[in-house]
């Protein structure tokens, strides 16, 4: 994969060994992926939470697909500044990045991801309840 | 996961549906965002209070840094800069996502997937996918926010080969996902990371400007498939039911902006439109056929003696910062007892919604603001179509000359009025550079100049 930065050398012959080398080390690569995943599989038969996940996964997405069809299209712009702000929920995974005692560099990642997580929560619903706030009907 | 944080996640989930279902009118929307902060203040908390986190001060730190600059950001930004905010606020979710992607790499021990080195391959293959959803989103978002600020240019940038290349990285990408979940190397992941960012950045820049609303839309969609994405590798349900609400809405809004453009969304990511037709003959436009130029003692005049005005904004307007002037004379027209509506096309301006917001804006109740399928059979018991600012979402070529890039396309029937005021800084062509045959119309009087200067020139000569 290295092989893209290397120049190329004029020999042909010199070349064609080159890359049949390189091809080599790559399907070697592949199969030992393989083997890996194949090798997870049939240990860990362990696929209890994907299903679980993917049941919520699909229902959530005709809930929000019912949901989002409801919304008026007067309002698309708050619409998009409250699922901006709800998809930063993913601070829950940066906070428990963050929490262990010794996480090293973990940690850290989880921190960065909190702080930007939370310009986004705080910058999200403000903007959505401004944008909302100028909404008026006629007369009042 | 215990009892407690299992239930308060499913409690925060049904928050976050409230909050959008709070939007279905805007009465209950104010109540749905306060659901939506409730559900979120829930969730950081649970997420505080749970075991494995044993330093709040860190995360509450952070908390803190980031809901400060949030917040000052989203009090002080002018409403013209709502696109773009909107773009960089997604590509901040994408910088998230791929470092929790990382962080759950680097510490697979705080989310109970394993152990360093012998990570879960099903959490491998998710993370992968968040990390690389996360990283497109994330440059993805920026070049948009350029493009949007005008930091960049507008225009398409398009190269040969730039789809195989877009594919071949898409394909590199696999692969790379697959090799990673071999060898869990630090080292393909950040090659993955790298692939994706780059990506991103090809993604965007063939999407001309006027598409930006498909766009914004898109990144938004994909900010939530890439909170999915890390909810499937935290083996958290909350993550996934908020990333799939997110997703799915995302989804939603750039299927009609396209279908407010007649256009697949294929075509829209494939990009460069309107960059070859806009080269044809966009000088000449006006060619020998009289067009008829007004001046805004003419446009005050036709106004005041109509009995009902629709006015038809566009980009223009929210560009010239009109819609403050433009409310004002509708106030003029609504006091001589002449009724004034808004019609409002979908992808009017950069962003969902765009249009509806300036107005709000500028005080207008949004009772008079009504969308393409519920004011255009109107047109043709009006007086006057006040057009400021738009052009191909009035262009009547797309229903009557096949030829036309934009035919298909739903448009205003504006010329069905009686008379069609448009104004417009010259007669070139629009996004699509298209030409435009209203201008040419017998009842089409052209005024020319700026948007907000010609409203204010019109208020006076109504006075």
């Amino acid at each position: 994969m290295s092989s893209d930065t290397t120049p190329l050398p004029q020999d042909p012959a010199t070349l064609a060994e080159q890359i049949q080398e390189q091809s080599n080390k790559l399907s070697e690569l592949l199969q030992a992926s393989t083997d890996a995943i194949a090798n997870s599989m049939s240990a860990g038969g362990d696929h209890g939470f994907f299903m679980t996940g993917l049941t919520i996964f699909v229902l959530a997405c005709f809930v929000g697909y019912y949901v989002v069809w409801k919304v008026t299209p007067a309002l698309h712009s708050p619409l998009m500044g409250i699922t901006n702000a709800i998809s930063s929920v993913i601070i829950v995974g940066a906070i428990l990045a963050a929490g262990p005692q010794d996480g090293g560099m973990a940690k850290l990642l989880g921190f960065l991801a909190i702080t930007l997580a939370s310009v986004n929560i705080f910058g999200g619903f403000i903007i959505t309840r401004r944008m909302l706030s100028m909404f008026k009907k006629k007369d009042a | 996961m215990d009892t407690f944080t299992s239930l308060s996640y499913l409690v925060s989930a049904v928050c976050f549906i409230m909050a959008l279902r709070g939007l279905s009118s805007p009465e209950t929307a104010r109540q749905g965002v306060v659901f939506g902060m409730a559900g979120m203040a829930l969730a950081i908390v649970t997420t505080l209070m749970s075991d494995t986190v044993e330093g709040i001060m860190l995360p509450l730190f952070g908390i803190a840094i980031g809901g400060v600059i949030g917040a000052t950001i989203a009090k002080k930004i002018d409403m013209r800069d709502l696109p773009q905010l909107m773009a960089g606020f997604h590509s901040l979710v994408g910088l998230a996502a791929v470092f929790v992607a990382m962080a759950a790499f680097f510490n697979p021990e705080a989310y109970g997937i394993g152990t360093v080195g012998n990570i879960k391959v099903g959490s491998l293959i998710e993370m992968g996918l968040g990390a690389a959803i996360g990283a497109i989103t994330f440059t993805g978002s920026i070049i948009a926010f350029g493009k949007l600020q005008g930091m960049i240019s507008g225009k398409p940038v398009v190269f040969n080969g730039q789809h195989k290349l877009n594919a071949a990285l898409g394909a590199a990408m696999l692969l790379l996902i697959f090799i990673f979940c071999g060898t869990q190397s630090t080292f393909v992941l950040l090659l993955l990371i790298a692939v994706a960012l780059a990506l991103g950045i090809l993604l965007i820049i063939p999407i001309g400007g006027a598409d930006m609303p498909v766009i914004v839309s898109m990144l938004n969609s994909y900010s939530g498939w890439a909170a999915a994405g890390i909810g499937f590798t935290l083996e958290n349900t909350l993550l996934i039911i908020t990333g799939a609400l997110v997703g799915a809405s995302g989804a939603i809004l750039s299927y009609i902006m396209c279908k407010g453009m007649n256009r697949s969304f294929m075509n829209v990511i494939l990009g460069g439109f309107g960059s070859d037709e806009a080269g044809a003959n966009p000088a000449d436009a006006a060619g020998d056929r009289p067009v008829k130029i007004g001046s805004a003692d003419d446009a005050g005049f036709i106004m005041k003696n109509a009995s009902s005005v629709i006015i038809i904004p566009g980009y223009g307007m929210a560009v010239a910062q009109a819609q403050h002037a433009v409310r004002e004379m509708a106030d003029i027209l609504k006091a001589e007892g002449i009724t004034v509506r808004y019609a409002i096309h979908p992808v009017a301006g950069r962003m969902p919604g765009h249009m509806n917001v300036l107005l709000a804006e500028a005080n207008v109740p949004y009772d008079e603001v009504l969308e393409l399928e519920d004011i255009n059979r109107d047109f043709s018991q009006t007086d006057v179509a006040f057009v400021i600012g738009a052009n191909d979402i009035t262009n009547p070529a797309a229903k009557t000359d096949p030829q036309s890039p934009i035919f298909g396309m739903p448009v205003l029937d504006v010329e069905k009025a009686k008379t069609v005021l448009f104004v417009k800084r010259s007669l070139g062509t629009g996004y699509a550079g298209v030409d435009n045959p209203l201008f040419f119309n017998e009842n089409t009087m052209m005024l020319l100049g700026d948007a907000k200067q010609m409203a204010e020139n019109i208020i006076k000569a109504m006075e």
